[in-house]
Parts: C-alpha cells; structure tokens; sequence
C-alpha cells in the first residue's frame, strides 16, 4: 500500500487529537493543584500557574486541623499496608492454582477453573452483606488486616487465570523429566516451575497492585474510621468536602494517583498484558 | 500418578474453599436473605416472605429509572469505548513513529481510580467552569452543557468519563488484536485488487469480531457494575432526580445507610442475574473453544 504525505498528516493530526483528549483531565488535575491559592479561581481553570506552590499538595497531604479537614498522609500508608500484603499473597495462591490447572489437569479441573472464573465477574454487591457479617464474627470489620483478607480471596480468579495461562505455555515434559528425577509435585513448582515464573509474576503482581490501590467498593464498606480507611475511600470523602478547596481535592487526587502511575510508567508493557488477561482468553 | 494428582487437588484446595465460601456460599445468603423481611436493624421475627422484596423493587420508582439508566449508560459507554479503541488502534498499528508514545497516554487512564477520574471530571464538567469555559473560548458554546447537575444529562455525563477511563481497554485489545492478523493476509488482498477499504471490510473486521465480543462482555459487565464513578462525581445522592443512579448505587443507600438489608440484598441478585446473562455464555464460550484448540 502506498502511503502519501496526506496520509501521514491525518495519521498524526488524529493522534495528537486523541492525546489531547486523553491528557485533558491530567493537565487540568497537574495545573490546578501546582497553584498558589490566591491564583485558584473558577473561571481561571484553564490558566497556567504564575507561581508554583506546593501548598495544595502539602494541604491534601497533612490536613488542616484548624477547620477539621484530615489528610490523605494516613490514608496513604494505609492502602501501602493493605496493597503489599494483600497482592503478595492473592499472587501467591495465584501462583500455585495455575500450576495446578495448567500442569496438572484431571477430570473435573475445567470445571472447577470455570466455577474460579465466574468470581471474576460477580457484581461484588451479592457478597457484601455476608461479608461484612463474616468479618465483624472474625473481628476483623473496619480493620485494614479484614480488608487484605477481602482482596485476597476475590483476587484468586484472575491471579488463578494470569498463572494458568503462564504456565500453560511452559511445556509439561520439563515437570515430568523433573519427576523421573524424584520430584514430587511441590518439588516440580520450586525447581521447574518457580524459576520460569518471574514474567508471570511481574504481570500478576501489578496487576493485582493496581486493583487493590485503586479500590473503593471494598474499602467503602468494609472500614468505617477514617484512620484505617484506604486513600480512594479518604480522597471521595475529601472531595465530597465542601470546607476544602478544589484545587487540594486535585492535589489530593494526584497523590493517590502517583503509586499506580509510576508503575504504569515504569511498567505499561506487564500492566497491558495483564489487562489482555483479564478477557479470559490468553 | 493418582498420589500425585490428590498432592495437586490439595493444593487447590485452600482456594476452592475460600472461593466456594466468599462466592458461591455468600451468594446463597444473599439470596436466602433477599427473601426475607430484615428491613431493618432489629426485626423480631425474621421470617420468609417469598419474592416481596423483588415485587416492591420492580414497582419502586428509583429502581425503574436506575435500570433505565443503566441502558443508557451502556449504549453510550460501549460504542464509544469501542468506536474509539479501534479508531485508536488503527491508527497506532499503522506503523507511525512514537507508537509507544501515543500509547502510553491513551492507556493512562486504565492505571487510574475512578475515584481519581470523577475528581477530574467533576471539575471538568461543572457547568460554571471546565469544559464550558473551554467550548466558550473555542467559539463552540453550543456543546455546553450542565452535565451530571442537569436531569435531562446526568447519567450521559457519566458514560463520558468511563468512555475517557476504559476505551484505552479496547484500545489494547484491539490493538493485540490487530498484531494477531497475518500480514500475507493483507498482500493477498492486494494482489486481489482489493482497496484499502475493502481489505479493512473483508479482512481486518470479520477477523477482529472475536475482541469485539470479548470487548463488550467485559465492558458489558462494567456497565452493570459501575459505582465509584457514579459516587465520586454526582455523589451519593446519585445526582439531581436519580439522573446519575444505578442500581448498585440505590444497592450500597439501601443496605449500608438505610439498613433494609433484605431489600439491598434483592436488588444485588438482581445484578448477578444480568451479569450471568451475559458472563456466562462468553465463559463457557470461551473455556471451549480452548479445548478445541
């Protein structure tokens, strides 16, 4: 096909259109939240900054005890201490649930598999009244460790899915030359399997890093103190405030944004598989 | 071999029960629950009132405009996601310079909350500032709009900011998708004759059907699921007149602040309903052309 000048002006005219469109709302968040407060105004939204202030960031930040308004600091660590534990060990049994399905198929295992999966799916809505009933018997309602339980146990069908299909393409032969060896079917995932895992593992564990992070639905119900909540549950709260100025909820929003943005940055190719993976097919 | 097997199940195992318990035993009790009369924080005695709950939900007005909504919402955020997702993909796989440029900022927004998002579109569509200001500079003060403050708008506002938030999805599975098509496909057509036009008709679009439907099962099941984005930018009200409402939003008022638990418990079976009409064919779909292969 030949390709003229005119088509490559439309090519690149349209990409800039869509770059525009889709750093439109980051621009106006960045703009915002870097202006000295007097700068702040409605109609000026569109304005760059005259002077950069990081006072926005340091409001959103530390609170202002004076009129009431809490920051998202605490709320930050929060979701650090929920998001570390809680994608280690959704990734963990992940991890060991695809070797399973993957290498160790038997009769009823595409079921079960089946059955894993369809959690994936469900609207959350039909576990949560049960769920926070389970977790106040356990004690562990309002608690960031009930949290991690949480998003542990619903991420097993797509940490299950990334491994499987991982796994799927590592060829069996080289866990049964393991098991001529001796090898029993722990000793084929630590010596065959485990080794061949880091590229899986990067894709389930920023996956699962960017789910937890970004959750709302599990952290709105489940932890009611403003001291344990996670930063997407403190920053609604902080933007449904109306004591606090617009441009700190933009601050505020771009400090809960920074942790999955820089993974993405870092990381876009292992966060876009690990989006292919979650239409099932692999 | 059969010890190895039962060494394999019992690794399952821990999953299984903690999924046949947190999913399918949970959904049980909310099922069982949603037939019942606890309404309330103390009810004396609980006992079963058949489908109740589900006949005073069909007739509750909030309900009817949130399923309405929900229809709304869909018809706007899937073609969008996917007209834009493909036009994007199609322009990325041309083979231009700075691919992986353009497409780290289309996808940005997948990494992003919607928490994040609704703060940004919520400024961004307020109707004294944002976007208006902007159509008014551009001399396009027809687009402006009150967005998710004015009834006629609200849930249309919302679609919008998913469009922004998940076309980058479709983008990249379109975008597989497209890498996935032999190119001696293409130099057939040509040496056929065919145009531009009609090898994208009769080679790229029947071969991309299969991401289509992956594409609207997953942004299907979004569309009934969608909460945070509603919250964070009309707020828990649901916007003026429910314009912004959806039912896992009436679900999350019923059951966490109201207390009418059984009532909260209805609507959320309502909504795995819908969600299996349309995740279970696609699994199972899915799972067998697998095995086929």
């Amino acid at each position: 096909m030949r390709r003229t000048l005119l088509f490559w002006a439309l090519v690149y005219a349209a990409l800039l259109l869509l770059a525009v469109f889709y750093l439109i709302p980051i621009y106006v968040l960045l703009i915002n939240a870097l202006k000295d407060y007097r700068e702040v105004s409605v109609e000026a939204m569109w304005r760059l900054p005259e002077h950069l202030s990081l006072a926005s960031f340091a409001k959103a930040w530390y609170g202002d005890p004076g009129v009431g308004m809490s920051g998202l600091g605490q709320n930050f660590w929060n979701s650090v201490k929920l998001v570390v534990p809680a994608t280690f060990f959704s990734v963990l049994l992940g991890s060991i649930n695809g070797y399973v399905l993957a290498q160790w198929r038997f009769r009823g295992s595409e079921t079960l598999f089946f059955l894993l999966l369809f959690g994936m799916f469900i609207p959350y809505q039909s576990v949560l009244i049960p769920l926070v009933k389970v977790l106040m018997k356990l004690g562990l309602y309002g608690t960031i460790s009930g949290l991690v339980l949480t998003h542990v146990v619903y991420g097993i069908p797509i940490t299950t899915l990334i491994f499987r299909n991982y796994y799927a393409q590592i060829p069996r032969e080289l866990g049964e030359a393991a098991q001529i060896d001796g090898a029993g079917v722990l000793g084929v995932y630590r010596h065959v399997i485990l080794p061949l895992s880091a590229p899986g593992t990067v894709v389930a564990v920023i996956w699962q890093f960017t789910q937890i992070w970004n959750d709302f639905l599990f952290g709105v119900v489940i932890t009611n103190k403003p001291s344990v909540q996670p930063i997407t549950v403190a920053l609604n709260n902080l933007a449904g405030s109306y004591i606090v100025e617009w441009n700190v909820q933009m601050a505020g929003a771009i400090l809960a944004a920074l942790p999955t943005l820089a993974v993405y940055i870092l990381m876009g190719r292992y966060f876009i598989r690990g989006l292919l993976a979650g239409s099932v097919k692999g | 071999m059969r010890r190895y097997r039962r060494t394999a199940f019992l690794l399952l195992l821990p999953s299984l029960v903690l999924v046949a318990v947190f999913v399918y035993g949970f959904i049980f009790w909310t099922g069982e629950l949603s037939l019942t009369n606890q309404n309330d924080l103390f009810v004396p005695q609980v006992r079963f009132v058949g489908l109740e709950n589900y006949q005073r939900l069909f007739a509750h007005p909030r309900f009817q405009i949130d399923l309405r909504n929900t229809l709304v919402f869909s018809l706007i955020f899937i073609p969008g996601s996917l007209i834009l997702g493909l036009f994007g993909a199609l322009l990325l796989n041309t083979g231009v310079r700075g691919e992986g440029f353009f497409r780290t900022i289309f996808l940005m927004p997948m990494a992003l909350s919607f928490i994040v998002t609704g703060v940004a579109w919520r400024w961004l569509m307020n109707p004294t500032s944002g976007l208006n200001l902007l159509f008014d500079a551009l001399g396009l003060g027809f687009l402006k709009s009150g967005w998710y403050t004015d009834p006629a708008v609200g849930i249309k506002a919302i679609a919008l900011a998913a469009i922004w938030q998940l076309s980058g999805y479709t983008m990249a599975l379109y975008l597989a998708g497209l890498r996935a098509i032999p190119r001696e496909l293409y130099e057939a057509a040509e040496v056929d004759g065919a145009t531009p036009w009609q090898a994208f008709r009769y080679v790229t679009f029947p071969l991309l059907t299969p991401v289509t439907l992956s594409a609207v099962i997953v942004l299907g099941h979004i569309s009934l699921k969608i909460f945070d984005l509603v919250v964070a930018i009309a707020g828990i009200s649901g916007g003026p007149a429910f314009s912004s409402d959806v039912p896992a939003l009436f679900m999350f008022v019923t059951t966490f602040q109201a207390n009418r638990f059984a009532q909260g418990a209805a609507i959320s079976i309502v909504l795995l309903v819908l969600v299996s009409f349309l995740v279970i064919p696609y699994l199972y779909w899915s799972l067998r052309q697998e095995v086929a292969e």
